[in-house]
């Protein structure tokens, strides 16, 4: 006989915390609509980055923050992704222009489908490769691990490179048309965020994170953990695949050098700064280093104040983020969140406390005024 | 393949072989003590060959003091990594040690970037070394005599350290047991800071006869270098000196025959490395000399 499992339903206000999920997405998807409206590109982009940057940490947080596998090969999913989306969405007529030197794959030149098919058949293919790429590399362990899944990531490089009757070489592919917009990222992500979540608090991600925290004592217990390990690390795969397909039909251009370690890092630093092992820090980091790495950009540029012209200095952006990186895991190694969690249950008692005692809070909130305002006076000559 | 084409491909494997070799054990000696990659060694190798074309093109000292003081510099270099982003961290899980050493890493090549520019620059190439011998069709590179023998005499140069003086013995004794050497009086931070400082002196004479044999150097000429020797070092049994040698030969023997005999696979070329890497991984983890795990430094 199978034992009750306490469904989610029988938590306590599980309505009421389903209800503020579905209010708290129509809400996002009204200020969607409403960026669509006020917006301009340029803000519009950061939007989109934000979001695909979000699946991307999100993947790489299941795979190294939920399940423990330390993989360095993300980039090479996302090129999969990327490559069989672009293919997949490109005109016939626009084939017959790219491939110019060589001519494309016979089978390919007319082969199209819908945008979500693409990005899903871009994130199945990523989810295959990481599968062949997991059945010889799941025995190891640590180090190892991360330094063979890098090896694939170059090797997926290389091969991109080379095969040009798929890929057109190094020239890579140009005029990917622009379909993902803010309501298809944004849907992605929820999707994403959804299927991670349920994942999550799933049997299936507590035999992970049993794995993680004590890969002995899990297979002490008889889970076969390279199996569990091969799942977790095939839906990391998908999600860098979709990602992956998002990001390129968002810059619309794609070629094999951009895909290089530095992009893993980038999606490192996010997962790090959000904290390993929390959903929520991979979204709340995505968009605070995305929104910092833009902005950094600026340095990167020369600046004309009229009297005085400050030279752009390229690389200082990955200067100053190399250094932050490496003081979060020096002096907060658990980055912004830890492993703590967003709950409505929690956001609920919060409020539910401020109605009930208004003078403690009133009296945080004013020693924290106090506090900037001090600041403020100490910043000024 | 005529054997003219055959002993100037095997003086190039050769030659290829010892710079990776030497790269690798910076790699295989920190692994040894610390277990992690580190990852800022190839960045390293990088710096070498700057500080020699800076010294060499904007100071009057002679190539071989300045390659001296490049190898100086390298070494600070290394021991200054390990003091600011390794040292912190050295109760932590090895994990945030290997992050903290992909941030590194960056951190250079990027710091490069900023204040030696992208612009490539062409290397320091002391004539004699370069000026290519002929012998018949036989046309080799001085170079391909010297990069091999200077190789030889630092590995055995470090090899007498590591066996034959007490601070090498204090090297072997931190990789076998770490705690019970702290016991006996030993200085853990300092063993490792001579670790880094004699892995990143290798490198960085590996960098400066990198950049004669490829003469450009550019703030990421250390990457792929970098991963290939470290990939050396695994293939040849990671924590073992004598591995990373036998490794860096390997590789280099193995992508030099591969593309003379098949040139239709030099695209190809990056990506053997790391296609032998995962073969040694699935059929011999350990890699080839990684049995004796009393080797181990």
């Amino acid at each position: 006989m199978k034992a009750a499992n306490p469904s989610p339903i029988s938590e306590p206000h599980a309505l009421r915390n389903r209800l503020s999920t579905l209010g708290s997405a129509a809400l996002l998807f009204l200020g969607i609509w409403w960026a669509g409206h006020n917006l301009d590109g340029y803000q519009t982009r950061l939007l989109n980055l934000v979001a695909v940057n979000a699946i991307l940490a999100l993947s790489l947080n299941f795979i190294y923050g939920f399940s423990g596998m330390f993989s360095l090969g993300h980039a090479g999913f996302m090129a999969i992704g990327a490559y069989v989306s672009a293919l997949c969405i490109l005109t016939p007529a626009q084939k017959e222009m790219i491939w110019l030197l060589e001519p494309i794959y016979e089978p390919l030149a007319e082969f199209m489908t819908p945008f979500v098919v693409s990005v899903f058949l871009g994130g199945l293919a990523a989810a295959l490769t990481s599968l062949v790429i997991a059945l010889p590399v799941m025995r190891l362990g640590g180090d190892y691990l991360g330094i063979a899944t890098l090896g694939f990531a170059e090797i997926i490089r290389v091969l991109f490179t080379n095969l040009a009757p798929i890929t057109n070489g190094a020239i890579g592919l140009r005029g990917i048309p622009p379909y993902a917009d803010a309501w298809w990222n944004y849907a992605w992500l929820l999707a994403t965020l959804f299927v991670i979540l349920s994942l999550l608090k799933s049997n299936f991600g507590n035999v992970l994170k049993s794995i993680r925290d004590d890969e002995i004592a899990a297979r002490t217990m008889g889970i076969d953990t390279t199996a569990y390990r091969t799942m977790a690390f095939c839906v990391g795969g998908f999600f860098a695949g979709v990602g992956g397909a998002l990001m390129g039909s968002l810059v619309t251009t794609i070629e094999p050098k951009m895909f290089n370690f530095q992009y893993t890092f980038n999606i490192l630093l996010i997962v790090v700064a959000g904290g390993l092992g929390s959903v929520t820090g991979s979204v709340v980091g995505a968009a605070v280093i995305t929104i910092l790495l833009e902005w950094l950009r600026i340095i990167e540029y020369p600046m004309d104040f009229g009297f005085i012209r400050i030279p752009g200095i390229p690389g200082m952006r990955m200067v100053i983020f190399s250094v932050v990186l490496m003081l979060i895991i020096i002096f907060r190694r658990e980055g912004l969140l830890g492993n703590r969690e967003f709950s409505w249950n929690a956001f609920y008692d919060f409020f539910g406390s401020l109605k009930k005692r208004p003078d403690v809070h009133l009296g945080h909130l004013l020693r924290f005024l106090r506090l900037v305002k001090k600041l403020l006076a100490g910043g000024q000559p | 393949m005529n054997q003219d084409l055959f002993i100037q491909n095997l003086f190039n494997a050769l030659t290829v072989g010892s710079l990776y070799a030497l790269i690798a054990i910076g790699y295989t000696m920190v692994y040894g003590i610390l277990r992690f990659i580190n990852f800022a060694h190839g960045d390293v190798f990088m710096v070498g060959a700057y500080f020699i074309f800076f010294t060499v093109n904007f100071s009057i000292i002679p190539w071989p003091l300045a390659a001296l003081a490049a190898i100086i510099g390298a070494s600070a270099l290394g021991i200054l990594v390990d003091r600011v982003a390794y040292r912190p961290l050295r109760e932590a899980p090895r994990i945030s040690a290997l992050i903290s050493a992909i941030g590194v890493s960056f951190l250079l090549e990027n710091l490069g970037l900023v204040i030696f520019t992208g612009l490539p620059r062409p290397a320091v190439q002391p004539a004699w070394l370069v000026d290519p011998i002929i012998y018949g069709n036989i046309r080799i590179l001085p170079l391909s005599f010297v990069v091999p023998a200077v190789t030889a005499v630092l590995v055995l140069g470090l090899l007498f350290i590591v066996y034959r003086t007490r601070p090498g013995l204090a090297m072997r004794s931190i990789a076998r047991d770490i705690e019970t050497t702290r016991l006996m009086g030993v200085s853990i931070d300092r063993t490792i800071a001579l670790t880094f400082g004699l892995g990143s002196a290798l490198a960085a004479a590996a960098g400066i006869m990198w950049a004669m044999r490829y003469p450009q150097i550019h703030p990421f000429m250390g990457v792929l270098p970098g991963f290939k020797a470290f990939i050396a070092a695994v293939v040849g049994g990671i924590g073992s000196i004598q591995g990373a040698v036998l490794g860096g030969l390997l590789l280099g023997t193995v992508e030099i025959v591969a593309v003379a005999n098949w040139p239709e696979l030099s695209g190809y070329r990056d990506a053997f490395a790391f296609v032998l890497l995962i073969v040694i991984l699935l059929f011999r983890p350990t890699g080839l000399m990684g049995e004796k795990m009393e080797d181990k430094i």
